[in-house]
């Protein structure tokens, strides 16, 4: 991100100044008007310049996707990339051959991915965002999974009356067990054991 | 696999100038060296090491690809 502090006679002058030295439109900027200009006694003493701050506004997207295409052409990979935008983040879908290696065992490469673009897009940045990477539609399907098997599951510990521990998952993963079970009468759910080999166990409701 | 390295290290780190891996070839694996500049140390590894699971993750998925098996190392 470019950011410059310029000082001149007026505020004004100051932003045109940076403005030029950036290579930037106002609607592109930040400004931050660090100290007013003040004419001094007669424009004698005390004759002191405007200095403002001007920062580039982070384009989240602009940045996120270059940062993906250097990571994925560096990997070798050419995948077509869909953006989806929403108050709370951004969604990143990437679809095309050979991808099943940013998935990894059970999406692992694919959130190592989401973790170090988030950091590296916010990085420095007060207007955070946070940035999903998808690929082909995978945190769905594992969605999808999650829940069928958590119903399964929870079928068995009713039917037996024994608790099973579900093998470690991620924060996000373990909240859809939970949220899908929560309002199950026959049995609770809750975590135990320390990140990141936290799991699941579903136990009958007595 | 080198420049994958150097460009993750270089997007997390403040001063990306210092960062720098040096790529030592083994008889089965490549190990990447990475050094960055000691404030920026917290920053390629994280909380519990986080950040560096995650780098290491990447590059082992990428280095899969070429059939090589990589070691990221962050020296002190």
């Amino acid at each position: 991100m470019k950011k410059v502090e310029i000082s001149a006679k007026t505020v004004e002058e100051a932003i045109r100044l940076a403005l030029q030295k950036l290579e930037l439109k106002e609607d592109e900027v930040n400004v931050e008007v660090l100290e007013q200009p003040n004419k001094g006694f007669f424009g004698f003493f005390g004759n002191k310049n405007a200095v403002v701050s001007v920062e580039e506004k982070i384009n989240h997207i602009k940045y996120t996707k270059v940062f993906l295409d250097n990571i994925l052409n560096k990997i070798g990979l050419k995948p077509k990339i869909e953006v989806v935008e929403s108050n709370d983040f951004i969604t990143f879908n990437l679809s095309g051959d050979d991808l099943g290696i940013l998935i990894g065992r059970r999406g692992d490469t694919l959130d190592s991915l989401q973790f170090l673009t988030n950091l590296a897009v916010n990085k420095n940045n007060l207007q955070r965002k946070k940035i999903i990477i998808d690929v082909e539609d995978y945190r769905n399907r594992r969605e999808e999974t999650l829940i069928n098997l958590a119903n399964r599951l929870s079928e068995k510990v009713k039917r037996t009356g024994r608790k099973v521990i579900l093998e470690p998952m991620n924060p996000h993963e373990r909240r859809i067990i939970h949220v899908t079970l929560q309002d199950n009468i026959y049995i609770s759910t809750y975590s135990e054991g320390d990140e990141p080999y936290r799991k699941v166990v579903i136990i009958p409701k007595d | 696999m080198r420049e994958l390295v150097e460009f993750l290290a270089k997007s997390l780190v403040d001063n990306p100038d210092q960062v720098q891996v040096k790529e030592v070839e083994g008889d089965r694996s490549i190990v990447l060296e990475l050094t960055v500049a000691s404030e920026d140390m917290g920053k390629v590894i994280g909380k519990q090491g986080r950040i560096a699971k995650a780098i290491r993750t990447v590059v082992k998925a990428a280095a899969t690809r070429e059939g090589k098996k990589v070691v990221v190392e962050i020296i002190q």
